[in-house]
C-alpha cells in the first residue's frame, strides 16, 4: 500500500514530469495562456496517462517487442481520439480552444515515456496510479504557470477579472509577453529553479565544466 | 516470454489490438456524433448573433435565433438562390475551396487576400415582428496580418448602416490585433455607414475618429500597434461590400427584387 501511494504522490514534487524529467514541454507552453482551458487539458492528459498505463500494463506480457511502441501508440492514440470526442460532445468551446493539443496529447512525451518506463514492468493499478500521478505532476506545473500568466497577461482568472484592465477603464496595464508561449518558458524555468532550490537532490552534476578564459598574454 | 516474439504472436497481438481499439474509437465517434452536432450549430448560431451584436448572455441561443432566417445568395447576379442550394446542408467554407463551387480572383479583384471566392453564400435576416427586415447579416472574411480573420457584419435594413461587426476565429496578435475582439473596439462600428456616392467608403483609419469630420461617418479608430491587422479589417470590409462581394445583392435588397 505504502509503495503504492508513494508511485501516485512521488511525481507530484519529488520526481516531477516536468520539472525533474522535462517531458512534456511543449503542450506546457501551448494551453497554459488562460486556467480553464489549462485545467481541461490536465484533466484529459492525466485520464489518457492514467488508463494508457493501465490497459498497457494489463497486456504486458503478451506485447512482442518488436513491436511494443507500436502497440502504446495504438493504445495511447485511441484514448486520446475517445477523450477528445468526449470533449468535443461536452465541452465543445473548451476543445474548440485547446483544438490541435488534444490531438497532440497521442505525442505528449510523458503519456508515452511512462507506458514504456513504468507500465510495462508494473501490473496495473500501480500504472494506473503512476498515471495519476504523474498527471498530477504535470497539473501542477501547468497551473501555476496558468495561473501568472491569466493574471498578469489578461487581468483575468477563470475567465473573471482579478486586476482591471487599463483598456476597460482599470488601472493594470498587461503584460503582452505572458500571453505569448515563450513567456511560459521564463516560467516553467523559474519553477524549476524554485524546486531545485528547495530539493537540492534534484540538481543535475554539470556534465563538463566551462574552461576558464585565458589570461591576456597567454594567447600569444 | 520469447515466444512473444514469434512471428505469429506478433501478428495476432497485433491484429487483436486494432480490432478492439478500433471498436473503442468508431464506438465513441458515432455514439457521440448527435452531441456533437449539436453543439457545432450552437456554436455557429452564437457567433453569428454574437458578430452582430445581438446574442443576449443566459438567453437560450435557439430561442434568440428564432427570428433569423437564412438564406443563399447568389453573389454574381447578387439575387436569392435557395433553389440552387439548400441553406442548411450548404457548408460556405468547404465551397470556398472548391474549384466547382468558387473561382480564383484576380490580384486587382482580391482585396482581402483570400484567393478564391464562391459562388453561393449564406446570408441571415433577422426579421421584425411584421416579417420584414430588421437586420441583415453577413459572413465576411479576409487576411490580416498572420491569419484569415472570420466573421460577420451586421447591417440596418437600409443597407448602409453598420449594426455591428465581429470575428470569430483570427490568429490575430493577442493585445495587438487581438484587439478586433476588444468590446469597446466593436463599439465603434454600429452607426457607420458603408457606402458614399455608391462607392464602399468605410475603413479605419489611424487614431481615433473626431466625430465632427466630415467623413466621421464613414470612418473607424484603427487599432493601435496593429496597422496591418487594421489594413486587412477594411480591405475585406471593402471587398465582401464591394462588387465582387455582397453590393449586386445589397442593392436588390434595396429596391425590393432580390
Amino acid at each position: 500500500m505504502e509503495s503504492i501511494k508513494e508511485t501516485l504522490t512521488g511525481p507530484i514534487f519529488k520526481n516531477n514530469p516536468i520539472g525533474l524529467q522535462i517531458l512534456g514541454i511543449c503542450s506546457a507552453l501551448a494551453v497554459t495562456s488562460s486556467m480553464k482551458v489549462t485545467l481541461v487539458m490536465c484533466v484529459a492528459l492525466t485520464v489518457v496517462t492514467a488508463f494508457s498505463g493501465m490497459f498497457i500494463s494489463s497486456i504486458r506480457n503478451h506485447i512482442p517487442g518488436s513491436i511494443r511502441i507500436i502497440v502504446q501508440m495504438v493504445v495511447i492514440a485511441s484514448l486520446v481520439i475517445v477523450v477528445d470526442q468526449f470533449l468535443k460532445a461536452y465541452a465543445f468551446t473548451i476543445s474548440k480552444q485547446l483544438s490541435v493539443f488534444v490531438g497532440l496529447i497521442i505525442t505528449n512525451c510523458i503519456v508515452m515515456g511512462r507506458a514504456e518506463a513504468f507500465a510495462m514492468k508494473n501490473p496495473p493499478l500501480a500504472s494506473f496510479m503512476d498515471g495519476i500521478g504523474n498527471g498530477l505532476g504535470y497539473s501542477v506545473v501547468l497551473i501555476a504557470v496558468a495561473f501568472f500568466r491569466e493574471v498578469f497577461g489578461s487581468g483575468k482568472l477563470m475567465g473573471y477579472e482579478v486586476l482591471p484592465l487599463a483598456t476597460d477603464g482599470g488601472w493594470y496595464i498587461p503584460n503582452g509577453l505572458l500571453l505569448l508561449p515563450p513567456s511560459a518558458f521564463f516560467l516553467i524555468g523559474g519553477f524549476i529553479w524554485v524546486l531545485r532550490s528547495v530539493r537540492s537532490e534534484q540538481v543535475e552534476a554539470p556534465e563538463f565544466k566551462i574552461a576558464k578564459h585565458t589570461a591576456v598574454g597567454e594567447g600569444v | 516470454m520469447s515466444s512473444n516474439d514469434s512471428i505469429g504472436k506478433t501478428l495476432v497481438v497485433a491484429f487483436a489490438l486494432c480490432i478492439v481499439c478500433s471498436v473503442v474509437v468508431s464506438a465513441a465517434a458515432v455514439l457521440l456524433k448527435p452531441v456533437q452536432e449539436v453543439n457545432k450549430t450552437l456554436d455557429r448560431k452564437r457567433n453569428i448573433l454574437a458578430a452582430a451584436g445581438m446574442l443576449v448572455e443566459g438567453k437560450s441561443v435557439d430561442e434568440q435565433f428564432a427570428d433569423v432566417q437564412t438564406r443563399v445568395v447568389d453573389l454574381q447576379t447578387g439575387k436569392f438562390a435557395d433553389n440552387a442550394v439548400d441553406p442548411d446542408k450548404y457548408v460556405q467554407r468547404k465551397a470556398a475551396k472548391d474549384p466547382d463551387l468558387s473561382e480564383a480572383l484576380t490580384a486587382k479583384e482580391d482585396l482581402a487576400k483570400i484567393s478564391r471566392r464562391e459562388r453561393y453564400s449564406l446570408v441571415y435576416l433577422v426579421q421584425d415582428a411584421a416579417g420584414g427586415i430588421d437586420k441583415i447579416i453577413l459572413p465576411i472574411r479576409g487576411y490580416g496580418l498572420w491569419s484569415t480573420m472570420y466573421g460577420f457584419i451586421a447591417l440596418e435594413p437600409d443597407a448602409n448602416t453598420i449594426a455591428g461587426l465581429g470575428f470569430y476565429e483570427h490568429g490575430e496578435t493577442p493585445g495587438l490585433g487581438g484587439e478586433i475582439d476588444n468590446p469597446r473596439w466593436k463599439a465603434f462600428w454600429p452607426g457607420k455607414e458603408v457606402y458614399r456616392d455608391g462607392d464602399v467608403q468605410i475603413g479605419l483609419i489611424k487614431g481615433s475618429v473626431d466625430p465632427l469630420a466630415a467623413g466621421a461617418a464613414w470612418e473607424v479608430d484603427g487599432l493601435a500597434g496593429a496597422t496591418l491587422t487594421s489594413r486587412g479589417v477594411t480591405n475585406l470590409v471593402h471587398f465582401w461590400l464591394g462588387e465582387d462581394g455582397f453590393e449586386p445583392f445589397l442593392n436588390n435588397l434595396r429596391v425590393g427584387e432580390a
